[in-house]
């Protein structure tokens, strides 16, 4: 397991350095530059504030420059705001964000597993159309569109639930952590629900029935191991998704994370927090893509005996 | 088994606990309005997170909002008229020439940490703010001083040359290379502020970028507020400053601002009571409060001119004809009235009507036929061969719909059949600046209430300017005349003279006045409309009754 990791590991470098180089030439190849304003900034500030963040230097200097600094862990200065480094954004944001990314996880699984699990025991009745009717309605809802909805109804008519901030108000973190956590909670709906019919097939299930062991026990003892492992294998990339996707609910509940630094990046041409912001995620996506993969061979004794036979 | 068994349950009770301690906590709760009604804290929408409070590298709206809680010039300007009034600075004299200021400081003004505040502090900050390295944006607001865009451009290397002097510690005089009636308002604009020398110093250079002496802890001000909290992306507190001169007169205990980027959640957090004032108002839903006869809502004129600029470097816009035409087909009373419902106001010049009493001479008015006879004359009878034109706008859902509009009335008024070109901010402000555009949609915000501040705009190499059009007669007029006129009125004819020359070439199409729209809660009490949307937050104070 640890040469899997570490192999992993070795593997994930060159594609980080692909990653930063493909970003790195297509943020400076965008028109439009970091110090562009409505009103016209006079040549001398230019050069001035190029000057300040080595802009003045050739590409390609620049380019070096910066892989040398992200390898000490250096991700520059901001060029928007003035006197911050991104680390120091990125550290800012990040509590918010991986705050709302853990409790939308948490609201996915339970509300997905449960759902999906419920769906499997009785396929094709209304115990299995119900909930995979609903995860449907989850899947194709937008959070542009839930989140608005659930702040209208729970925020504003029925005036139960604060509609912004991130831990300022008792309370404010329910409304964002449900709008993210929805969709998901849908596609962990549907992979649990095929996960599980898939094993309640098995023979070993049949085995644990013909024991006499009560259906609760072959659900959560035998079953549920291996009909969550595509549910698993989804963690990864879900986690990820829901650190780097949150964006949209960040702005619609004024959550201060590091969705809105993102996207406002790229707009300000911001070039090294996008570059920083662009490093830190996919750091994050290689990071959870392997724990995923672990915790899938942990729960599949078939892998698991794979990987130990490669090495 | 017993274990694994345990092992499901303390999972499925860690994860239920864990929902509970989210939801905990649900239900009642007391919203900031009611809270900051009862403590004398104002809550306010700020529009983004501010790039700098700095105020010699601050450019925005929400820097300038925070700043001026923080830091006061030597002149301040009343909430209603925008008139100047004593700041720092108890009172003033000016020559007879119009071009000397003798400045006389409040002996009681200090920093927020308690150091005396001098006019040593005004020579210093004025020195640091013209350091080209310091990349100032705002620079050109010193430049009436005397020699003071020498010393910036590196043509005199000697500041004692510029006209700012302390006489003694009370006493600042400051020489101006021509009168400037506009001055003392500058006097009020954030980049003439002052800045602590001895912080800034100790922080950096004093011409260094972004060092961290604007961080909460660190910043001293000389306003009725001082930096108390910072958190990034999430709230900048201010509370108030005990050694202000005017403390007894400061109401408010705190000012807290949030950055709401999204307008919409913006409104939705004013509707929930997490907001005093928000800094704007979604456009589809001003009618809606006008037809709830919402008290809430504030519309107010706003001194900016929402225009589009033609490059008179394309073939077929060259001809001044064109542009009349284009410009007399568009149905301004239409547009602001069906299409903008913000209370814009029609606008037939760039200068808005009113300000500092100038009114342009125009004679730009909607007159379809007269319109249709002009293009004919230039070679289009009915539209007919026109080239295939552009208008150019950045992606934003007011701006399309403005463009929409527009594109439809010269179809109907002149038969032509414009394009539309939408692109992101930065690449449209690039497209634009380059001269690579046929018609782009512009908007001015003024920085001083001054005709000045509009036309000087569309001088040959004003890097504003961007259509391409020139008249050195019209330089002249700006530069040269103007500053010399000791009367006002006089002052105003002169720039009536130049505007109608640059209305009758008409390399920009003026479409509407701007206004302020935004949010209020009836609780806010001295927070006045004005031209420039400018709060004077010292005189603020909540009265929920």
């Amino acid at each position: 397991m640890f040469k899997f990791a570490l192999g992993r590991l070795l593997q994930s470098i060159p594609v980080l350095l692909i990653v930063i180089t493909i970003t790195f030439f297509l943020v400076h190849s965008v028109p439009g530059g970091p110090f562009s304003a409505d009103k016209a900034v006079p040549p001398e500030v230019i050069k001035a504030l190029e000057a300040q963040y080595n802009l003045d230097q050739p590409v390609w200097q620049q380019y070096l420059s910066y892989l040398g600094d992200v390898v000490t862990g250096d991700l520059g200065p901001s060029f928007k705001y003035s006197g911050r480094t991104v680390n120091e954004l990125i550290a800012a944001g990040l509590p918010a964000t991986a705050e709302l990314a853990l409790y939308a996880m948490l609201i996915a699984l339970s509300i997905g597993v449960s759902a999906g699990v419920l769906a499997s025991i009785r396929p094709n009745t209304m115990q299995d159309y119900l909930p995979m009717t609903g995860a449907m309605i989850g899947i194709c809802m937008p959070s542009f569109l839930l989140g608005p909805l659930l702040v209208l109804i729970f925020g504003i008519y029925l005036d139960w639930l604060p509609i912004s901030g991130w831990g300022d108000i008792p309370g404010d973190k329910v409304l964002p952590s449900i709008t993210l956590g929805t969709a998901y909670a849908a596609y962990i709906a549907r992979l649990s629900r095929g996960g599980m019919l898939e094993v309640l097939s098995q023979d070993y299930i049949r085995t644990a029935r013909a024991k006499g062991l009560s259906e609760t026990m072959v659900i959560g003892k035998h079953a549920l191991r291996g009909g969550l492992i595509p549910v698993v294998a989804f963690l990864g990339p879900a986690f990820a998704g829901l650190l780097g996707g949150s964006f949209v609910v960040e702005t619609i509940f004024q959550i201060p994370g590091l969705g809105r630094f993102y996207v406002q990046a790229a707009f300000n041409r911001d070039y090294t927090l996008i570059l920083g912001m662009t490093v830190f995620f996919s750091t994050l996506i290689i990071l959870f893509n392997l724990l995923s993969d672990m915790l899938a061979i942990w729960l599949n004794p078939k892998l698991r005996h794979e990987i130990q036979g490669n090495h | 088994m017993l274990q694994k068994n345990s092992q499901f349950r303390l999972g499925s009770i860690l994860t239920l606990s864990l929902i509970f301690a989210l939801i905990g906590g649900c239900g009642d709760y007391e919203n900031n309005v009611y809270q900051g009604n009862r403590d004398g804290i104002l809550h306010v929408g700020n529009g983004t997170e501010p790039q700098s409070l700095d105020p010699h590298i601050a450019t925005g709206v929400p820097e300038h909002h925070i700043i001026s809680a923080v830091m006061e010039g030597l002149v301040a300007k009343d909430r209603k008229t925008l008139m100047p009034k004593p700041g720092v600075a108890e009172s003033w004299t000016i020559s007879d020439d119009l071009t000397v200021y003798t400045f006389k400081l409040r002996h009681n003004a200090r920093w927020s940490n308690g150091d005396a505040h001098t006019a040593h502090d005004y020579a210093w900050s004025w020195w640091r703010a013209l350091q080209p390295a310091l990349g100032n944006q705002y620079a050109y607001m010193l430049f009436p001083i005397d020699n003071a865009q020498q010393y910036y451009e590196g043509d005199i290397s000697d500041f004692d040359q510029v006209g700012v002097k302390a006489l003694d510690d009370y006493t600042l005089q400051v020489t101006l290379g021509n009168p400037t009636p506009y001055f003392l308002q500058l006097l009020d604009h954030y980049s003439l502020y002052p800045v602590h020398q001895a912080t800034i110093v100790k922080f950096g250079d004093a011409d260094e970028r972004g060092t961290r002496w604007t961080y909460e802890d660190n910043l001293v001000g000389n306003g009725p507020f001082q930096l108390s909290e910072w958190k990034i992306n999430r709230s900048i507190a201010v509370q108030k400053n005990l050694y202000y001169w005017d403390v007894d007169n400061v109401r408010l205990n705190s000012i807290i601002f949030y950055p709401t980027d999204n307008v919409t959640t913006e409104e939705r957090m004013f509707r929930a009571g997490q907001l005093h004032i928000t800094s704007s108002i979604p456009a589809d839903k001003i009618q809606t409060y006008q037809d709830a006869n919402d008290l809430s809502l504030r519309i107010a004129p706003y001194l900016g001119t929402y225009f589009f600029r033609i490059n008179i470097n394309t073939p077929h816009l060259s001809d001044k004809r064109v542009r009349r035409a284009l410009g007399m087909a568009i149905d301004r009373e239409k547009l602001t009235k069906n299409i903008l419902k913000g209370g814009q106001i029609p606008a037939y010049a760039i200068t808005p009507p009113g300000t500092v009493g100038y009114y342009a001479d125009t004679d730009l008015t909607f007159d379809p036929s007269a319109a249709r006879t002009l293009l004919a004359e230039a070679g289009y009878p009915d539209g007919a061969n026109f080239p295939v034109t552009e208008i150019l706008y950045n992606t934003n859902e007011a701006h399309r719909k403005v463009a929409v509009a527009i594109q439809q009335m010269w179809r109907e008024n002149l038969n032509l059949d414009l394009e539309l070109l939408n692109q992101e901010w930065k690449v449209y402000l690039q497209t634009e600046s380059s001269g690579n555009y046929q018609i782009s949609r512009a908007g001015w915000i003024g920085d001083y209430v001054d005709p000045n501040n509009f036309l000087d705009m569309f001088l040959c190499d004003g890097g504003n300017n961007r259509t391409g059009w020139c008249n050195p007669e019209y330089d002249n007029l700006i530069l040269e005349v103007a500053p010399t006129m000791t009367s006002h009125e006089e002052r105003l004819a002169i720039f009536a003279k130049a505007e109608k020359m640059l209305l009758d070439d008409m390399p920009i199409l003026p479409i509407y006045t701007y206004t302020s729209n935004y949010l209020i809660n009836s609780a806010v009490k001295n927070y006045d409309s004005n031209l420039m949307n400018h709060s004077v937050y010292k005189d603020i104070f909540l009265d929920p009754a």
